[in-house]
């Protein structure tokens, strides 16, 4: 727990990591046409927080942090296997997987 | 009295109304899909079960050692209303006056129940008829027992409810729904009346309680002035709900209802409540003699104008239904003169014989299907025997004829207004002119209807149904000897003040008065031949001379037609009335104010709604990533809102330009 390498690293680093993560996936999640790209995205954010939680874990001594990342990546690991699933029914029906095209609930 | 004393009440005057609401009820609500005769039996059972309880109720106040005390309060609720000083209970009040009238109402209105039954057997909406039928009486039998303003006022509205659904009974007929809508209407300008002289009750006494009203007037310094303006309210009211002048014109018109209606509400109960109302208000009348003597005149003037109508009229009903509003004339004649006790005792009286001459009306109709024009009946004596008969005990008790029951009231009224002197002589000399008309016109209805020839060879007429007829017996029997529960045998010489002596606890002990034996003897006399010279002229026009009536139409052409259409009040209420304000409904209240301010108010505010959300429809542009879009833009926000130490910031602003300032 105690390793050299979390010792030397100063915390902001971890922080500002995170933050940049999490700005890369909001920006895949706005830009990107893909619907994979788009749920990649999605991970890269869920993975950012993660980071973040568990930084602050570390540095304050608080378990509830670390429990508090295994919830979200046993709901991003569900999240995962319900999205695949969608996505391949999505691109069997409609042959694309161009978000700005499936859109027949739109009125 | 307080609310310990209805702990162990034992005379349950709730009852009284609750049956017929019970009733109402029922055959309101389960009515429709019930067999004909569950229907009838609640119906019947309601009133009769109504009328059992008063008799309980006067039974355990029969004078005798486990009597108990008159007036006896009962209070349901306590207090009902409870508003900065003004307490208000629901509280029943049984007295010798609502003792009386709670008997004629739930009686006349149990005989009339059982007279329905055959009437309306074969019409359709017969449980829609009798539930309207119960909740008047619930409402009737409220108005009586109240022992407040307020809760009268209650009764007020509902009786007049009750009326306004039951005459426009055959909604499908316009005249039906107009002569519903023109009933409840004109009784409105009534209650604004009496609302106006309830709130100047609590304004000036505090109180809404009969009793409590009464003991401060008794306090010296009342007189006139405010007691007056009440009490002239209060006549309003009365006048809107006793057809008096000039809010009479409603009643004529509510005769498009069925006739045992016309008989209990429109005769005998309803229109008689304004002179209830009168009696259980007296003591503000008693300290204006002003307003008695408005109520006096106005009684007297409704007796002779509707006398005078009824001379000519040709419908059997609008015949009966203008001798009421003359009757009710002279009631309010008794109560202006303060005979209060003698108005009461011709409104017991007039119950009996109107409801009976109303539901004889009733039969002769019923036997000639549905013909109600006089010119067209005639020689029904021989088909209709037991209806002759009740019909001719009738018009003998309300033509006043010795021992009849309209004999001894109207006399009693007459007579109070004879001794009152000056005025009163005046008064007096109206009533027996009215005497005189209304014994002509009953007879000319008697002769037209039931004497002669057949007029119509089509009509096949049969004798009413048991159910109709044991009624009509009854009321004739009541109509013979109803008045005769006023004489008593004392010191050698009838007393005929035993009914005012009754209800004298009530109603105060009148004044000796300047009359003597010898002088009500001769008025007596008096008002029996005014009556028969009535009959005299009804028989040489209708019966003897049969060319007559038409050669003193042809002499007095003008005069005859200003009868035919009744002074023409209908046309003048709606050249003076109707007419500008429909206008003003239509012109300005219509255009101006709902379709322009109103309307356009809602077009506005629709208006700017529409331009808000075409702006705001386009953010909502369903592209999932310009929400994320937005939503990053929010986060992006809150978060420097959050972070950004804005205090700093802007004290390190303002030092900038202040800074900038200094040099």
């Amino acid at each position: 727990m105690n390793s050299s390498l979390a010792q030397d690293v100063p915390l902001s680093w971890y922080l500002l990591l995170s933050a940049l993560l999490f700005t890369l996936g909001v920006v895949g999640f706005l830009i990107k046409r893909n619907l994979i790209t788009v749920f990649m995205s999605i991970e890269l954010m869920l993975n950012a927080v993660n980071l973040s939680f568990v930084t602050f874990a570390h540095e304050w001594h608080a378990v509830k942090g670390q429990i508090f990342v295994f919830f979200v990546m046993m709901v991003a690991a569900a999240e995962a296997a319900v999205g695949l699933a969608i996505i391949i029914a999505v691109f069997r029906a409609r042959a694309t997987l161009a978000v700005d095209r499936i859109d027949l609930m739109k009125l | 009295m307080n609310v310990a004393d209805t702990m162990n009440a034992p005379l349950h005057l709730w009852l009284i109304p609750l049956l017929p609401f019970a009733g109402f009820l029922f055959n309101g609500i389960l009515g429709r899909g019930m067999p004909k005769w569950l229907v009838t039996t609640f119906a019947l059972l309601a009133p009769l079960g109504a009328f059992l309880a008063v008799v309980w109720a006067a039974w355990g106040a029969w004078p005798g050692p486990a009597a108990y005390g008159f007036p006896y309060i009962e209070t349901c609720s306590h207090p009902w209303i409870d508003i900065g000083a003004v307490h208000v209970d629901f509280s029943f009040v049984l007295d010798q006056l609502s003792l009386v009238m709670l008997l004629v109402v739930t009686g006349v209105g149990f005989l009339i129940h059982a007279y329905s039954v055959g009437y309306m057997k074969h019409e359709e909406g017969y449980a829609r008829y009798f539930s309207y039928l119960n909740l008047f009486l619930f409402f009737m039998t409220v108005l009586v027992l109240a022992g407040n303003a307020l809760l009268m006022f209650v009764g007020w509205e509902g009786v007049g409810l009750a009326s306004y659904l039951l005459i426009g009974f055959y909604f499908q007929k316009t005249s039906a729904a107009n002569a519903g809508k023109k009933a409840f209407i004109v009784n409105r300008i009534g209650d604004f009346g009496f609302l106006i002289g309830m709130f100047l009750l609590i304004a000036n006494f505090g109180t809404l309680t009969f009793s409590e009203i009464a003991a401060k007037l008794a306090y010296p310094g009342w007189q006139g002035g405010v007691v007056t303006v009440i009490a002239l309210c209060l006549l309003l009211g009365a006048a809107g709900k006793s057809a008096q002048l000039p809010l009479y014109i409603w009643l004529p018109d509510a005769m498009e209802g069925p006739t045992p209606v016309s008989a209990l509400i429109h005769a005998a109960t309803m229109v008689t409540a304004g002179v209830y109302m009168i009696a259980r208000t007296h003591v503000l009348f008693d300290h204006s003699p002003f307003a008695l003597g408005v109520v006096a005149v106005v009684g007297a003037a409704t007796a002779l104008f509707a006398a005078t109508i009824g001379l000519v009229q040709n419908d059997i009903k609008r015949v009966l239904a203008y001798s009421t509003i003359s009757q009710l004339g002279y009631m309010f004649l008794g109560c202006g003169v303060a005979a209060y006790s003698a108005a009461i005792f011709h409104l017991m009286t007039h119950a009996f014989f109107k409801a009976l001459l109303f539901l004889a009306a009733g039969s002769v109709i019923h036997a000639i299907g549905g013909e109600q024009d006089l010119r067209k009946m005639g020689g029904l004596w021989k088909k209709l025997p037991v209806t002759f008969a009740v019909t001719t005990v009738g018009v003998l008790a309300i033509a006043g004829f010795f021992p009849f029951a309209g004999f001894y009231s109207k006399d009693a009224i007459l007579y109070a207004a004879f001794v009152q002197g000056g005025g009163g002589r005046v008064l007096w000399f109206v009533g027996l002119v009215t005497a005189l008309l209304t014994s002509f016109y009953m007879f000319r209805l008697w002769y037209l209807a039931f004497l002669g020839k057949p007029r119509d060879p089509d009509a096949h007429p049969h004798e009413s149904p048991l159910s109709m007829l044991a009624p009509l017996v009854i009321l004739a029997l009541l109509s013979i000897g109803g008045g005769w529960i006023g004489i008593e045998r004392s010191a050698g010489w009838i007393n005929m003040e035993r009914f005012s002596d009754y209800l004298a606890p009530v109603l105060g002990t009148k004044a000796a008065d300047a009359g003597t034996a010898q002088l009500e003897l001769i008025l007596s006399a008096l008002a029996v031949a005014v009556a028969a010279l009535g009959w005299l002229i009804a028989y040489l026009f209708y019966r003897e001379k049969s060319e007559l009536p038409v050669r003193s139409a042809a002499a007095l052409p003008g005069g005859y037609k200003l009868l035919a259409n009744k002074y023409y009040v209908d046309e003048f209420y709606g050249a003076t009335v109707v007419k500008p304000l429909l206008a003003i409904s239509t012109y300005f209240l219509g255009w101006v104010v709902d379709t322009g301010l109103l309307g356009g108010a809602a077009w506005l505010l629709g208006g700017i709604a529409t331009f808000a959300g075409a702006l705001l429809q386009r953010w909502q542009s369903g592209n999932i990533r310009s929400y994320a879009a937005w939503l990053a833009a929010g986060a992006a926000a809150v978060l420097i809102f959050l972070v950004v130490p804005w205090p700093a910031v802007l004290a390190g602003l303002s030092a900038i330009h202040l800074g900038g300032a200094g040099h």
